[in-house]
């Protein structure tokens, strides 16, 4: 790899412009799948604003992932439970008090702030990390695994128990709701946030500026797009902070764990220490991203909390590439556009050329007219009509062709050089070594 | 002396393994609670009788089931997170032979090979059940095992093959995308619905008199029980009288020492497949039987007791993967005794971490396939 | 190159303070036992390691000095027996607690960091780095204060590397490096600890004659400046050449030791040793 002095800082601007090209590139194939169903102005904000969503949220959830497992090697197949643990936490302190307000619900909460709320949540999911982390750090990845992935679905058995369903604390009557779940009725996390701020007057102004081109509820899309803008600027928050932690003395000792944790015990690092440290971060994190995503939903359902969305995590994260924040980023963008989001609106797209409503309902008329006149038609509609359980199977043939052809990523093998300072020779006032200089920019990504 | 002796032992013992100790401990104060229990009349003893029926039945699938995924995990190094879906797509396929034979000319073939497919027949139309339809039952349970055994050859040589010498982890993350597509596929061909599949009102069962109940033992736990222990007999004979065995543990061992002294990898890896699918599309196969409903992803839901039962006899031996499934099917049915039915899947997950952080190396631990 | 070396060595770009001073006799082992399911793998092994001296620990395969040295630096807890360390028991220590009282050691087969670059294997070594608390590493305004010390340590991180001679490598991944290297980068690593006692385990095995040279050169410059070495290796001829003192083991137990001379003339490990493998 040829390169030229100065290299550091057009890799950070490198970077930037991948993630860029990559948000340019699905807003740009959202908009024309958009125009293309004749989509109107409402149609085409909305479908942009809930794929931002989803690729901020994907986002996050790969670069809190890379710490465990990129950074550190800690085979966290367990993302969901955290997620779970942060929504239902927050849920638990900032729902209002039973019986305040008109509010449907069965159970209440303790009323306090939503802030208050998130940051209980990511607390929560920490402690949850720290209580798996305590015995659980010494297993051999495949096992540290496996006790993850039962201690989601522990989590998820709880939150659908009847036991919990509604419970006393500090003399509230709160609780987990049991399998129908929460009504999240507190007030939106939005409204509050620009109340907080005090910009109630030019956000009402900007409604009423997209209400010139939306005609009908304005409000509900710019919402929901602002929401959306403010998880990416969440997004920059984790890449700001995941990657100070990385490209630190603490990152290295991370990744000398990930490596060899035998040889960094032998350098006198605690590394079980160091690897509570990271789990409980990573699971903090992840916490956090729970209560952003299901936060603004109106209610929660234990359910929504199976194993399959730790695989999704999993699945962007290995598109990006482990190790890479920048590839997490990208993996999760990508991941969001193309294969979460991706099918739904190809169905939409087909739905609106050919009316798919007529679509046979099982296999069976499916396939039987295809075998017997050769007409493929009810085949390609069910094919259609199936798209939530054909995008599965494409995630998981996506998955394993990655993992035969493309095991690191996105953007080939390369990683952060986990320091604070570039790892060059000072050359104060002497350029004698511009070369040496230039290998040594180079040298951490490759 | 023999006092003091004792408590040194004992000291020693809880220092050295504190979480044993409080394991054990637990292990006695809830045998002591259930019989005091059951001595008052707080739990009916037919109830507990009745729960340990379930737990056995429960038990000897997960374990049966356990066998194949124990030796792929020590012989090919890595947890097969596909298994549960050889599972179910075993089950499938001994179901549409099933259907087919029981309702050859009363249903069209299609709906009868999609296991009734969008509510188009019915398994208790069709009478099935083993004393009613024998024959078919009987097809249905050697096509599940063949079915499987091709499934998992196919998908060796598809997908895992081309990886063998890399990592565990690498391996066990292509296995989730194994599970995903072939889960969801059999979401998109049998559809998404839970079907009944056997005639569940006419199969015969007797009352087993019982203190003060009774435990219905029916023809279709009956046959459970001589299909699991004859096939784990079988397994065993084959494992201990022919050369494969001996094969399977070197290769178990030391994979690379195995190679070179001249065992034929591949060749041991394919029967591996061979075997532990056909027992696994068997377990699938009679679980359905057994509990008279079959869905996509029966197996799926299956699989963490599979490995909980696995690491809990230790990887690479088949009598740990028995013993474990039936401690694990035992615990998530008797756990009701103790705590909300809800937590009894939770539990059999609690005992499996507990075992993971005791003895990481399973009751039959450090002794490899057979 | 020598002489590069001797000019390097002296402008103090090792372990940030050079060995302590430390008692004439700093690492003391007392009857070590250990006992691998029912095998004796070290059985009453009893020495010491004086100052500033390179100490050979020699045996045939399966003597039990890889066990020894496990022992010694807490990777296993020994049955009975009790190791000293600078006048401190550290029996059963956490190996780190043990790296950082000074008492550091390298692995028979090299165990670089192998995707992470020699100068972050390199960066990883040295002790008390307050950049290793991730809060200072994040938080604003703390964080220049670890880039100050960094950059301190990168300095001396070339320095070290320009010492032993592998300067040009410092870009490339440790994955990469060939046998020798990799024997040099440990090493080098493991000075940059600030140890006072270096245990080596092999360091010469898969080294070519000309590499060997060089680590040998490098050892006993840094004796000379203080350290204390013990070696495991069982090439006798280089030992015997070498080290000041000798601990011969076999079967588990200490068969004698001494100056090279007083183990040669040996009758037991011209036996059990000489006799069995020469």
């Amino acid at each position: 790899m040829s390169t030229t002095s100065g290299l550091v800082g057009r890799i950070a601007d490198a970077d930037l412009t991948y993630v860029l090209a990559m948000l340019a590139g699905v807003y740009a194939l959202y908009l024309a799948a958009g125009l293309a169903l004749g989509f109107d102005a409402r149609g085409l904000l909305n479908s942009v604003a809930v794929v931002t969503f989803y690729v901020a949220v994907f986002a996050m959830l790969a670069l809190a992932l890379n710490l465990h497992w990129g950074y550190t090697g800690l085979f966290n197949i367990g993302v969901v439970g955290f997620m779970a643990v942060g929504i239902y936490t927050m849920a638990l302190v900032s729902k209002p008090v039973l019986g305040s307000g008109g509010s449907a619900a069965q159970v209440g909460g303790l009323g306090l702030p939503i802030w208050v709320g998130m940051i209980a949540g990511m607390a929560a999911a920490a402690l949850l990390g720290l209580v798996v982390a305590l015995p659980a750090l010494r297993l051999r990845a495949d096992y540290l695994a496996i006790v993850t992935i039962a201690m989601s679905e522990i989590v998820r058995f709880t939150l659908l128990s009847r036991t919990f369903q509604s419970f006393g604390l500090f003399g509230r009557t709160v609780g987990l709701g049991g399998g129908s779940g929460l009504i999240l009725d507190f007030q939106s996390p939005l409204a509050a946030l620009v109340g907080t701020l005090g910009l109630e007057g030019a956000y009402a102004g900007l409604v009423g500026l997209v209400g010139t081109v939306v005609a009908q509820n304005p409000r509900a899309v710019v919402d929901q797009f602002v929401y959306g803008l403010l998880l990416l600027v969440f997004v920059a928050g984790f890449y700001w902070l995941l990657k100070r932690a990385g490209e630190s003395p603490f990152g290295r000792v991370l990744k000398a764990i990930r490596e060899d944790e035998q040889v960094a015990g032998a350098l006198g690092k605690d590394t079980d220490r160091f690897k509570i440290k990271s789990f409980m971060l990573g699971c903090a994190l992840m916490g956090l991203v729970g209560v952003l995503w299901f936060m603004p939903q109106g209610a929660i359902t234990p359910n929504t909390y199976r194993p399959r969305l730790t695989f999704f995590v999993w699945i962007a994260l290995i598109i990006g590439g482990a190790g890479s924040n920048t590839g997490s980023v990208l993996g999760g963008g990508v991941f969001a556009a193309l294969l979460f989001q991706g099918p739904l609106y190809f169905k939409n797209l087909v739905d609106r050329a050919v009316d798919i409503s007529n679509a046979p309902g099982s296999f069976g008329p499916a396939v039987a007219p295809l075998l017997g006149a050769g007409d493929p038609v009810p085949f390609l509609l069910y094919t259609v009509d199936s798209v939530r359980q054909l995008q599965l199977v494409l995630m998981g043939v996506v998955l394993i062709v990655l993992m035969h052809r493309r095991p690191e990523g996105l953007l080939g093998h390369r990683e952060e050089t986990a320091a604070t300072v570039p790892l060059t020779r000072r050359v104060a006032g002497e350029d004698d070594e511009p070369e040496s200089q230039a290998t040594a920019a180079d040298g951490g990504q490759r | 002396m023999g006092i003091a002796e004792t408590y040194s032992r004992g000291r020693r013992l809880a220092t050295q393994n504190p979480v044993g100790v409080v394991v054990a401990a637990t292990a006695v104060v809830l045998t002591l609670d259930l019989l005091g229990a059951l001595a008052t009349g707080g739990v009916a003893v037919s109830r507990v009788g009745r729960l340990v029926w379930d737990g056995l039945m429960r038990g000897l699938v997960i374990g049966l089931a356990g066998i194949g995924l124990s030796m792929t995990y020590s012989i090919l190094g890595f947890a097969n997170f596909a298994h549960g879906d050889y599972t179910t797509s075993g089950a499938f396929a001994g179901w549409a032979a099933t259907y087919l034979l029981a309702g050859l000319g009363r249903a069209d073939v299609g709906s009868l090979l999609l296991v009734g497919a969008g509510g188009s027949v019915f398994g208790a139309q069709l009478g099935i059940g083993v004393v009613a339809t024998p024959l078919a039952v009987l097809a249905g349970l050697l096509t599940a095992g063949a079915a499987a055994v091709v499934l998992a050859l196919a998908v060796d040589r598809v997908v895992f093959r081309p990886l063998r010498g890399e990592s565990g982890i690498a391996l066990l993350i292509t296995s989730i995308g194994v599970a995903f597509a072939l889960r969801n596929l059999l979401q998109f061909v049998f559809g998404p619905a839970r079907r009944g599949t056997t005639d569940a009102g006419a199969v015969p069962d007797v009352e087993i008199p019982l203190a003060d109940g009774a435990v219905t033992v029916g023809a279709h736990d009956i046959t459970l029980l001589v299909v699991a222990s004859g096939l784990m007999l079988g397994v065993h004979a084959l494992l201990q009288r022919t050369k494969l065995g001996k094969a399977m543990r070197a290769m178990s061992d030391n994979r690379d020492l195995a190679r070179v002294t001249g065992i034929p990898t591949e060749r041991v890896v394919t029967a591996t497949w061979v075997i532990g699918a056909a027992l696994t599309g068997a377990a699938g196969y009679v679980l359905v039987l057994w509990k008279g409903t079959m869905t996509f992803n029966d197996g799926w839901l299956l699989l963490l007791l599979i490995f909980a039962a696995v690491i809990l006899g230790g990887i690479g031996s088949i009598y740990g993967a028995i013993v474990g499934g039936l401690v694990i099917g035992l615990t998530a049915s008797l756990a009701a005794v103790w705590i909300p039915a809800s937590f009894a899947r939770a539990a059999a997950f609690v005992v499996m971490i507990v075992v993971l952080l005791v003895r990481p190396t399973g009751i039959f631990g450090g002794r490899s396939t057979a | 190159m020598s002489e590069g070396v001797e000019e390097r060595a002296t402008t103090g770009a090792l372990g940030a303070d050079g060995p302590a001073d430390l008692a004439a006799e700093p690492l003391r082992v007392d009857g070590l036992e250990k006992q691998f399911g029912g095998i004796t793998a070290v059985d009453g092994a009893t020495f010491g390691v004086e100052r500033g001296t390179l100490t050979g620990l020699i045996g045939p395969n399966g003597a039990g000095k890889s066990t020894t040295f496990n022992l010694v630096t807490g990777v296993h807890r020994p049955d009975a027996g009790q190791v000293t360390f600078a006048g401190e028991d550290i029996t059963g220590m956490d190996p780190h607690r043990i790296a950082r009282k000074g008492l550091v050691r390298t692995f028979q087969i090299a165990r670089e960091l192998g995707g992470m670059t020699v100068m972050e294997n390199m960066m990883l070594a040295p002790q008390r780095q307050s950049g290793e608390a991730l809060w200072r590493s994040v938080t604003p305004g703390l964080r220049p204060r670890v880039r100050r010390e960094e950059s301190d340590l990168v300095e001396q991180v070339w320095d070290t590397l320009d010492f032993f001679d592998i300067e040009h490598l410092a870009e490339e991944e440790a994955g990469g490096l060939s046998g020798g290297q990799r024997k040099l980068l440990e090493l080098a690593r493991a000075l940059l600890t600030d140890p006072d006692v270096l245990l080596l385990d092999e360091p010469f095995a898969g080294v070519n004659p000309t590499l060997e040279r060089r680590l040998l050169d490098q050892i006993h410059a840094l004796r000379e400046r203080g350290y204390t070495f013990l070696l495991v290796e069982h090439d006798m001829d280089l030992i015997m050449e070498q080290c000041e003192h000798v601990i011969v083991m076999h079967q588990g137990r200490i068969l004698t030791q001494g100056s090279p001379a007083e183990v040669r003339s040996n009758e037991a490990v011209v036996e059990a040793y000489l006799g069995g493998e020469v």
